[in-house]
Formats: structure tokens, sequence, C-alpha cells
């Protein structure tokens, strides 16, 4: 038994990485791998499990790292999770699985998510994550899927997997939702999000990109001349909120949702070898600081800016980005201006951003999420001068799909509301992910999709 | 993919393209956009259903080109060849209604996107009086379809080649001083153009509605990039609009923002911007 510290990841050094798109992490060799590995305790009631919310078999994958089993261990991860590679990179494992592991009490919990990504990044190299053979037996039902961000993936991958003709439909021209336009490269490589997609093709399911539901088709002719029985929607939480101040529609002011696809999808940062131009600020803010701030920031560093202000109206303690990126983001000289409120952006006569105007803040009383609440501190106005702003603030759910569904029931937020079946009003239209829940994480809306998928086979099989 | 099965040149800076598109061309209704990537590597962008055909499941849009990507889907597609990405119907469709008596007023290849909506409230018994307009006689498009369509058509350049000599807004406002007073005014065209249509009729108190132009990234209302001021409320031009109510609509604002990226890619593709297609 080996308590402790557990095995660093390796990185590219902070001052090279901040200057490419290329992935921060390197990943576990083999070795490093299997001692870290050895590190679990193969608990009898393994607390790690209840904090995974797809439930994977912690203990029994782990072990099969440290018995040197790299397939078995793959074999175990693909029975709860269809994307590891993509889990092991981006869930929130502070919050999550290595949150509850018992070796966190005294010293460092085990690398749960490290050592997901080595046991998925191992199968991708060696071709065993594409050879494994699946039995399905074709059941001739046709399914639609809507939406291509991981609830949806999740979803289409087991419904075609218990032998459902699947139809996954994603308005943009590459599916992958979030995990190709919002998260960056340089923390999920877009390689790894397409290899996983073309492993979908492998089980028969069909991915429809550049179809929007709603326009292209509503759910009701899904249902009606185009033959599907039911349909999962996914279509996420993609509408950006704004903060309504003055000077937000400034020429440099960015919503993060934009500044993330056109580096991310539309490749940006390679223009003008791609055409999508995107600003190159000298200094910008970032507004927010969740994940998406966080990326946004990391990106703008990227694309050569000398100063990176993330603004944010608490404390770092309040932060809901995941450790791990703050950490990484203030390596790479990002700068953190915790306890300011933007009141306003200002401009040149040219409509060109030239500073955001912010209050100080201290903390309060705790409001309703639990949190102290920022209370402005007269007299505090204080400029930064930027030539670039991106406003991360949140993301609600996109109205179209509600607007051309009137019988689809919302709640007051524009959110799905589903029943203990995952069911929405429309009888066979199910949905998950972000747009039931609001914005939540990677895991959670496969978790949703997953579920979704055992609900629909259900309803399907009664009829 | 969606390949090209007929292309015209309107103009030497007008292309016309008619591709298979059968879903959009099935679901399409007049004033509704399409998001075009011509490959890969190009960038995202708007373009208007100009008509189309369901029984053919054919689009056809109006191409000016003005920059890079707009250049590139005008030279360098042929017909059989195929546009990567094209993704619709989208954006609210026209009202239709019976006005009464609608002008429609196009500037440029603005007569691209007004002709399937005149021709719409032409069907449903409008009186439809069509104004086109372009700096010279080459650049007034589709001069017979309109006509077809139209029960009065007239036509403006700025050199007089055709028609009257002046500006769109000229019989415009003519018209208004004389006392027939249109129910409804519909402007789309260059920026500048909508904006002043939208001051020429205002003082009159007739209805106006322009369909704006502005930069989109993804067109589903994803990234926010395409917002606009209308009275003091935020829009997404590619969901709530692309039309508005041309009196509450912020103009200078829009301006600026169009031109956000001019000066990058003026320098990386020497086109300069600052051309007249961006003043006009
Ligand atoms: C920048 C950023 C960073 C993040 N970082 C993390 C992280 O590190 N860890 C983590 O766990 N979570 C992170 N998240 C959150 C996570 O990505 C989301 O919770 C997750 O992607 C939600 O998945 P989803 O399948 O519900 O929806 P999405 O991933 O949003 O996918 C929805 C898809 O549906 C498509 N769509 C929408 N409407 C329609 C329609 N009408 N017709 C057809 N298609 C439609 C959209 O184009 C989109 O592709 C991050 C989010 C962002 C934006
Ligand atoms: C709803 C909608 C419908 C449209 N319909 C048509 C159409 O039917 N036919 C057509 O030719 N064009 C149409 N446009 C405009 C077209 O999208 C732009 O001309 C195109 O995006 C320019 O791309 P580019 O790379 O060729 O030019 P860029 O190099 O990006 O820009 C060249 C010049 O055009 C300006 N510009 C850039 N984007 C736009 C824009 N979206 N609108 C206006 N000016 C812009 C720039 O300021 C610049 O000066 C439409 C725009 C919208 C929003
Ligand atoms: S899927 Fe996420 S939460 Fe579950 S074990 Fe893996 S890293 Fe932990
Ligand atoms: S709680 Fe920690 S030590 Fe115990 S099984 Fe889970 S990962 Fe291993
Ligand atoms: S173009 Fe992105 S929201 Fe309209």
């Amino acid at each position: 038994m080996r308590g402790g510290m557990r095995n660093p990841m390796p990185e590219q050094p902070a001052d090279v990485r901040n200057k490419n798109f290329e992935e921060v992490t390197l990943g576990y060799s083999p070795e490093t791998a299997v001692d870290e590995a050895q590190r679990c305790l193969h608990c009898k009631v393994p607390q790690c499990v209840k904090g995974c919310p797809v439930n994977i078999d912690i203990p029994d994958f782990v072990h099969a790292v440290a018995e040197k089993d790299f397939a078995g261990a793959f074999t175990i991860l693909k029975k709860k999770t269809s994307l590891p590679a993509v889990c092991g990179r981006v869930c929130p494992q502070e919050n999550q699985c290595e949150k509850h592991c018992i070796l966190g009490i005294k010293g460092e919990p085990v690398a749960i998510g490290r050592l997901e990504r080595f046991v998925a990044d191992t199968a991708r190299a060696n071709g065993q994550d594409r050879s494994e053979h699946v039995d399905i037996t074709p059941k001739g039902i046709k399914v639609a899927v809507v939406g291509g961000g991981p609830s949806c993936l999740t979803a289409a991958g087991d419904l075609a997997k218990m032998g459902y003709d699947v139809t996954l439909f994603e308005a943009l021209h590459k599916a992958g939702g979030v995990l190709m336009y919002g998260i960056p490269e340089f923390r999920l490589p877009k390689t790894i999000v397409q290899h996983e997609i073309e492993g979908l093709k492998d089980l028969g399911v069909k991915i429809m990109t550049d179809v929007i539901i709603g326009r292209t088709f509503t759910l009701h002719e899904l249902l009606g001349e185009e033959g599907f029985k039911a349909i999962y929607v996914g279509t996420g939480a993609g509408l950006p909120h704004f903060l309504r101040i003055p000077g937000e529609n400034l020429d440099g002011v960015y919503s993060a949702n934009e500044f993330l696809t056109r580096v991310n999808l539309m490749g940006a940062w390679d223009f003008p070898h791609r055409a999508t131009p995107v600003c190159h600020g000298k200094d910008v803010a970032v507004v927010g600081a969740g994940n998406v701030a966080m990326d946004s920031a990391r990106t703008a560093k990227r694309l050569g800016a000398e100063h990176v202000y993330v603004v944010y109206r608490r404390s770092e303690a309040e932060m809901p980005a995941r450790k791990e990126e703050i950490q990484h983001a203030k390596e790479e000289g990002v700068e953190l201006h915790m306890l300011n409120n933007p009141q306003e952006i200002i401009s040149n006569d040219k409509g060109w951003v030239t500073g955001i105007k912010c209050i100080r803040t201290k903390l309060g009383e705790p409001d309703a999420s639990g949190r102290r609440s920022p209370v402005e501190i007269p007299g505090s106005e204080h400029v930064f001068n930027v030539d670039m702003v991106v406003i991360a603030i949140g993301q609600g759910p996109n109205p179209l799909l509600r607007h051309t569904t009137p019988d689809l029931v919302t709640n007051k937020k524009g959110l799905i509301t589903i029943d203990d079946h995952e069911e929405t009003s429309i009888p066979g239209v199910f949905a998950g992910g972000d747009i039931v829940t609001g914005a939540a994480t990677v895991i959670s809306a496969m978790g949703a999709g997953k579920a979704a998928a055992i609900e629909i086979d259900k309803y399907l099989s009664s009829k | 993919m969606a390949k090209i099965l007929k292309k015209c040149h309107l103009s030497p800076a007008v292309t016309e393209l008619t591709v298979e598109a059968p879903l959009i061309a099935h679901k399409c209704k007049p004033g509704q956009f399409v998001m075009v990537l011509a490959d890969e590597n190009s960038e995202r962008i708007p373009l208007t259903i100009g008509d189309s055909d369901a029984k053919a499941g054919t689009i056809t849009m109006v191409i000016q080109a003005v920059g890079n990507t707009t250049k590139h889907i005008c030279h360098d597609f042929e017909v059989g060849d195929e546009i990567a990405h094209i993704l619709g119907p989208l954006g609210q469709p026209s009202e239709m209604k019976k006005f009464g008596t609608v002008v429609m007023v196009c500037g440029g290849i603005g007569t691209a996107p007004v002709y399937p909506i005149a021709k719409a409230y032409h069907e449903m018994g409008n009186k439809v009086i069509s104004i086109l307009g372009g700096r010279t006689k080459e650049l007034i498009m589709w001069k017979d379809k309109m006509a077809a369509i139209s029960d009065e058509l007239i036509i403006t350049t700025d050199d007089g080649s055709e028609g009257i000599k002046g500006f769109v807004t000229d019989p415009l406002r003519k018209m208004m001083e004389e006392g027939n007073k249109p129910d409804y005014v519909v402007a789309i065209g260059p920026i500048v153009m909508m904006m002043n249509v939208a001051k020429t009729t205002k003082p009159f108190g007739v209805k106006t509605t322009a369909s704006l132009s502005c930069i989109m990234v993804d067109g589903t209302g994803m990234c926010g990039g395409c917002r606009v001021m209308v009275g003091k409320e935020t829009k997404f031009t590619c969901c709530d609009g692309p039309e508005f109510d041309a009196h509450l609509v912020d103009w200078d604002n829009l301006r600026k923002r169009s031109k956000m990226y001019v000066d990058q890619e003026s320098v990386e593709y020497g086109c300069g911007g600052h051309c007249k297609c961006v003043e006009e």
C-alpha cells in the first residue's frame, strides 16, 4: 500500500505552450500509469464510484492497469462510458470521482482521470477501441437523435448497439457539440473527438450534419412522414448570455462562444490559411470565472495577447472552473482580477473597444446559490485598458426548438421538462444533457444520454 | 454536399448559382437564408435564398463577390462542383399578409432576396411597386423577373445610365410627398441604403422592414456574433431576424460591426476593404 502523493502529469512548459495550440498535458507513460494505479486500495466499498455520474467500475479498471492489463482496463471502462478519452481529459474529477477517493483524506486521491485517459489513449493507439466486434441484431426501427454533443453521441451509440436504426442530426458542419466548437484543442484535441464519432459510424449510426431540427425538419415531421419511432433531443445550452451593460455590442467584444467557435471549429488561429478571422487582442479582458472563461483567456494568450485579465465579481474561492484549468491559466500568464464587477465597455470614436470599466466588490452574505454574494464598493470604479473583451458568464438553452415546437413543454428558463423516464411532454420524444439541466458537464450529459437510451428501448419494446 | 447545377454571371461581380438542396428547397419560405461553407477551410457565410424549386429540389443564390469567401465561391466553383456544406432554411420568414400597397426597395443584389418576398406579396393580391437601384445600368439585376411580379417597376441608377438618375430613396420620397403613401415598405440592400430608406419613410410613418446583413458565424443562435440593437434590445439577426423594423435598428452600430474584420482581411488579401463595396 502506498499513500501520499500522486504521480504528476507531464506537460509542456508554460512559456512554450502558451504560444501554441498543442495539447498542454502529455499523458502518463505506461510505467507511471502502473505506478499510479498501484496506489489504489481496491476498496471493498469504493467511495470513488459514488462520485462518478456514470458509475464507472473504478477499482476494477484501475486494478487492471496496476496488473498491466491495459486492454482489460479499456473493456471495463467501455461498459459505462463511450468517450473515456474525452472524460479522462475534461471531467472535473476533483468534484466527482477523485473527490470521494479514500486516499484523498490523508494525501492525494488516485489520479483516476489521468488513468482513464491513459487507458483510452492506449486503446486508440493500438486500435483496440475500433477492433472490438459488437454483435448487433438490427431491429429495423428508426430512432432520431437531435444534436451532436456528448449526450447525443452517447445515446446514439447505445441505441445503435441495441439494434436501432439511428440517425443523428447536427446543425453545424461537424458533430461533437461543445467538444468541437467550445473546448479548445490544447485541452481536447479535435482528432480524438472525430475518432470517437467515426467509431459511431462503425456501429451503423448515420450522421447528418447541416440539418437544424425546427427548421430543416420539425420534431413532428421526424415522428410523422420521416418515420422515426422515437427521438432523443440533446441540443445543449448554446445561447450565450451577455452582461446587459453599455458598450457590449462594440467592435472587439465577443461572447466566449463566438470567440472559441472562430478559433476551434473554424480554425481562426490558422488564419489566413483557414479563411475565418478572429481579433488578436493585445490586452484582453475576459469576464467570468468558469471553464469557459479559462478557455477563452488561455486562447487569447495563445493568439499573442500581452495581458489577459480575468475579471470576476467574486473571489478565487468561488470560481467555478476546474482547479487544474485555473492553475494552468495562471502558469501561462493569465492575470486574475477578482472582486471586480464590469459596469461599462468603453470605445474610441471608431466603435472599437478601448477599455472596460469595473467597480470593486467585497463579499457579503451567502446568496441563493450558497456562495457569498458580491457587494459593490462605492467610488471604486476603475478602468482596464483593453482592446478586446470576451464575455464568458454562461449559456442558456437555444430557443429555436422551443419556438418551432409549441407543444414541447419547457420551464421558466427555457429548459426542456422531462419526467422520470426522461420523456418530454411529447410522447416518444426524450431529452437530456444541458438542454434539460442547463450548462453542466460532459459526463453528466453522457449519463443523461445513457439513461435516455434505456428508456427509449423500454418505450419502443412496450409498443 | 450540394452540387452546383447552374451558374451564370449577372454582372462581373455578381454570380447566380443554382444548387441541389432538396431538404432546404422543400422547406424554405420567403425571407429565409442559408449558411454556406464552400469547402472545409472556408468561412461560414450567410446567403439569402433567392429562388427555390421544391419539385426539382434546388435553391438559387445570388452572390456578390466582395471579399475572400464570396470571390472564392464566384470564381472557383463551376457547374458539377460541390459546395461542402449548406445549412438551412434559417431565420424568420417574412410577414405574409395583405397590406395593400407595398414598395419593395432593392439595392444592387438586394433584388435576389426581395424577389421571393415580392412574388408572394403579388400572389396574395398586394399592389407591388418595386424600386431597383444600382450605381450603373449593369448592376441592375433580375429586371424582367421583377417586372413579371410587380404592378409597377421603377429603376434608379447613380449615373443615370438607366431609369431615374439618383438613389432609390428619390422616387420613394416623391411618391410619399405626392400623397401616395404605401402601406408597407421593404428595403434590402447595402446597409447605408437601408438606413436611408428608413430615414425617408420615418417622417411619413410608413411601416418599414429591412433585412439586415451582418457578420455571422454559426447562424443557429449559438455565438451572438450577429447581434444588433433594435429599439433598446439586443437581438440575434440569425434567429430573431433577419428582418427587423427599420425605424428601430441602430444603424450606426450595425455599420461598425459589419466592418470589424476589414483591416485584418485587407492586409491578408489586399482587397483594401475600403473600397466602394463597403462605403456604398
Ligand atoms: C468552452 C467550454 C468549456 C467546457 N469545459 C468543460 C470541461 O472542462 N469539463 C466538462 O465536464 N464540461 C465542460 N463544459 C461543459 C460541457 O461541454 C457541456 O456540459 C456538454 O458539452 C453538454 O453536452 P450536450 O450533449 O448536452 O450539448 P452540447 O455539447 O452543447 O451539444 C449540443 C449540440 O446540438 C446541436 N444543436 C443545437 N440545436 C440543434 C438543432 N435544433 N438541430 C440540430 N442540432 C442542434 C448544437 O449545434 C451542438 O452541437 C464546457 C463548456 C464550454 C462551452
Ligand atoms: C441574412 C444575410 C443574407 C445575405 N444574403 C446575401 C446574398 O444573397 N448575396 C450576397 O452576395 N451576400 C449576402 N449577404 C452578405 C454576405 O454574407 C457577405 O457578403 C459575405 O459574408 C462576405 O464574405 P467575404 O468573405 O466574401 O467578404 P469579407 O472579406 O468577409 O468582407 C468583404 C466586405 O464585406 C463586408 N461584409 C462582411 N460580411 C458581411 C455581411 N455578412 N454582410 C454585409 N457585408 C459584409 C465586410 O465589411 C467587408 O467590407 C447576406 C448576409 C446576411 C446576414
Ligand atoms: S468518467 Fe469522469 S467522473 Fe467518472 S471516473 Fe471517469 S473521470 Fe471520474
Ligand atoms: S476510493 Fe480511491 S483507493 Fe478506493 S477504490 Fe476508489 S480510487 Fe481506489
Ligand atoms: S450567427 Fe451566431 S448567433 Fe447568429
